[in-house]
């Protein structure tokens, strides 16, 4: 195998709290006669070490503030290490942030000429290629407007089309996909893809676990600045959503369930936490996932992303762990809001299954058609038995997903929807 | 500073880094085979500096759009700021005070030195906040941290030499005679240039960590204004003060530019001195500055996107 594109060595980056730093003259004259004063750091990155191969797409995976977006500055070489070491091979280009440079009092063409110098092109070659870049970001007729007449979709339309364009070895990524409609992001997704195909090595800073499930071989996942994992994308992705989500375990410690309970102190659990005062909320002990345990669901699977997708399937496995008569199967989805949108069980399906034996394990596959409303939902799955009078395990928010839909509604599902008006 | 004895602390003032450059990452670079004839390293001269030149035009075209975009009279507010400058300095130093009387083309003496020293205050005060007014760019994207202060000494440099046709024309009105002195001129420029460019970078990278340098710098230049003898000749001022003042870089090459370009009645630093040599003082100046600011900017540039 080729020496690693990305090797970074033993990062950390400390930087000084703002309001201790000294700005002024007279600030740096008095701290000569202060002698007792003491800088506070504030560490950043401390120790990290990865390599990326080429054509790798490495997915960097944390909350905010925990030194993602300041690892992908030092990979960019906008920051340098305090200590530590980072080597990059070929030609970098870092989006880490669309329309660096744009000027609103400049017209949306001089904005791609300028735009496109800070890529690396001259104007020979923007203007080779300008005709291209309105076509993509169909702004055809606005070109010769200020930008600051733009809306930020258009903007962002523009720079993207424009960030398109660039060559690159070794990309760099944050965020992008967070900014335009869903038919931006959609056009996003299908730019990653093909880069993905051209051999292209890409980092990919993010919070969509979504998206490093659908596109990344590998992630990483920073944590209060460290590395706390990597390797396989599913399954750090998994990690993330339970680290966002502190669910207490089953009834019985499932192999999925995390290792360690959370920090309490996460900003999440807060949330949640404040979310329980709310008379509407969940009781404040209620666990996510609960049930007598004889039978347990080992892993649930739904693709991260339904985009032109017409159906949905789910897929859940589970594992006796005692001798059962018979099982019923269900799942809920609920939208973001908590909203149940549709769910069915196989009791109400009429179904039934027999019986299972201990350590029999058991795949269930539903197909849903998508008749979902555009944004996130979550999936809820129940194994009972026949009657639904022992609960084996209710998992709620056992995984989730996104719909992007080009045609929104205020309502929880939308379905195609045909309309036809004739006058007479 | 009890720096050395913590380790964590004062990062920010002796950047403890292993590099001392930042590693920008050129889109133009390619990597070229490593035995190189001639015409090679030609190719990669020019791929070196493909990138930061492209970064250049687009700057400074930009900076040129903007500045005049909005303004009636545009490109010519180049022209007519010196020239109104210039009237008002003519008015009041040449006709009520009588300054100039022993010059020859005084007018053209005075106008020649206000357009020099306005590209010396304008390309420092403009390049000390060259850094900071970009900061959205130093943290952003990795590019080479100089063109942002090359760009306004190119676009300052623009508006000189659009300047100087405006002397041209008024030396041909005045039918100032041109001698072969002239032919000092362009050495005398690049002396200038490298001076005011040198002094931006420096004062760039140190505005980043000194918020206050901009007010003293301008308190600076209002003393250098009358510490350089722009709007009065040098012969009013008595010897030993006049040969003090002449050692300062812009006296002497304001000085001398007169010389070489207007008349040949300026006082310049050889003839107070008796030597042409003495120049190696103010020369050497500059040449100091140009490798101290060099030096200071490059150690600095590393922490640009963070301080700025």
């Amino acid at each position: 195998m080729a020496a690693p594109v990305i090797r970074v060595a033993n990062v950390s980056k400390d930087f000084l709290l703002p309001h201790l730093r000294l700005t002024t003259v007279k600030g740096h004259v008095l701290n000569l006669f202060r002698r007792s004063h003491t800088l506070e750091v504030q560490h950043a990155l401390r120790d990290i070490s990865f390599a990326v191969e080429r054509g790798e797409f490495l997915g960097v995976l944390g909350r905010n503030g925990s030194g993602k977006s300041t690892l992908l500055k030092i990979l960019a070489g906008i920051y340098m290490p305090t200590r530590g070491h980072v080597s990059v091979t070929g030609k970098l280009v870092p989006f880490i942030e669309l329309g660096v440079g744009f000027n609103p009092e400049l017209t949306g063409r001089e904005n791609v000429y300028l735009n496109g110098a800070l890529l690396g092109f001259s104007r020979g070659e923007v203007e080779a290629m300008y005709d291209d870049i309105v076509a993509f970001a169909e702004l055809e007729e606005s070109m010769d407007q200020k930008l600051k007449n733009y809306s930020s979709g258009m903007q962002v339309r523009i720079a993207f089309s424009v960030a398109t364009r660039a060559k690159a070895d070794v990309l760099l990524i944050d965020e992008v996909l967070a900014v335009g409609d869903a038919a931006f992001q959609r056009k996003c997704f299908e730019h990653f893809r093909a880069l993905k195909k051209s051999d292209t090595t890409i980092v990919f800073v993010t919070h969509n676990m979504g998206a490093v499930r659908q596109f990344c071989d590998r992630a990483i996942l920073i944590e209060e600045s460290r590395i706390v994992a990597q390797g396989d994308a599913e399954e750090i992705a998994t990690r993330y959503t339970r680290l966002l989500n502190p669910a207490p375990s089953a009834a019985r410690p499932s192999a999925e369930a995390p290792d360690q309970p959370e920090p309490p102190a996460s900003p999440e659990a807060q949330l949640s936490a404040e979310a329980q005062d709310q008379p509407s909320a969940a009781a404040p002990d209620q666990p996510k996932r609960w049930g007598e345990g004889a039978v347990r669901h080992t892993k649930i699977s739904v693709p991260a992303l339904l985009t032109d997708e017409s159906t949905l399937t789910l897929e859940v496995e589970a594992v006796a762990e005692e001798d059962i008569d018979e099982a019923a199967y269900g799942f809920v989805i609920r939208n973001s809001s908590g909203a149940p949108v549709l769910g069915t069980n196989s009791i109400l399906k009429k179904r039934s299954f027999g019986s299972l034996r201990k350590g029999e394990r058991v795949r269930v596959t539903w197909s849903v058609p998508n008749v979902f409303s555009d944004g996130l939902h979550y999936v809820e799955v129940v194994i009972a038995d026949r009657n639904a009078l022992v609960i084996y395990d209710w998992w709620e928010e056992a995984a989730s997903f996104t719909v992007i839909k080009e045609e929104t509604t205020p309502y929880i599902v939308t379905p195609d929807m045909s309309l036809v008006v004739e006058k007479e | 500073m009890a720096c050395a004895s913590r380790s964590t602390a004062c990062p920010a003032f002796w950047p403890a880094t292993q590099a001392t450059r930042l590693r920008y990452t050129d889109p133009c670079l390619n990597l070229l085979p490593p035995n190189l004839d001639v015409i090679e390293l030609l190719a990669r001269i020019r791929l070196r500096y493909r990138y930061p030149l492209i970064l250049l035009r687009a700057m400074v075209g930009t900076d040129f759009k903007l500045r005049y975009q909005a303004s009636l009279l545009g490109y010519l507010w180049t022209l007519l700021r010196p020239l109104a400058i210039f009237t008002i300095l003519y008015i009041v130093f040449a006709r009520f005070l009588r300054l100039g009387a022993g010059i020859p083309y005084f007018p053209v003496y005075l106008l020649f030195g206000i357009v020099v020293w306005g590209f010396f205050v304008e390309a420092t005060t403009q390049g000390l906040t060259a850094l900071v007014a970009r900061a959205d760019l130093l943290r952003k994207i990795s590019f080479p941290r100089y063109v942002l202060v090359l760009s306004v000494g190119a676009s300052v440099l623009i508006s000189f030499a659009l300047n100087m046709l405006v002397i041209a024309f008024f030396m041909a009105l005045l039918r100032v005679p041109v001698r072969v002195d002239v032919l000092w001129l362009p050495l005398l420029f690049v002396e200038l240039v490298a001076l005011t460019i040198s002094l931006a970078f420096f004062l760039s990278a140190l505005y980043v960590r000194f918020r206050d340098v901009n007010y003293i710098w301008e308190v600076g230049m209002q003393a250098a204004f009358y510490a350089i003898p722009i709007i009065y000749p040098l012969t009013l001022v008595p010897a030993r003060y006049a040969r003090l003042l002449l050692l300062n870089p812009m006296a002497q090459i304001i000085q001398d530019a007169r010389y070489v370009l207007v008349t040949d009645q300026t006082q310049t630093i050889s003839q107070l001195y008796g030597t042409p040599w003495v120049r190696v003082i103010p020369v050497g100046i500059t040449l100091l500055l140009v490798v101290a600011s060099v030096v200071y900017f490059r150690r600095q540039s590393t922490s640009f996107a963070e301080e700025a």
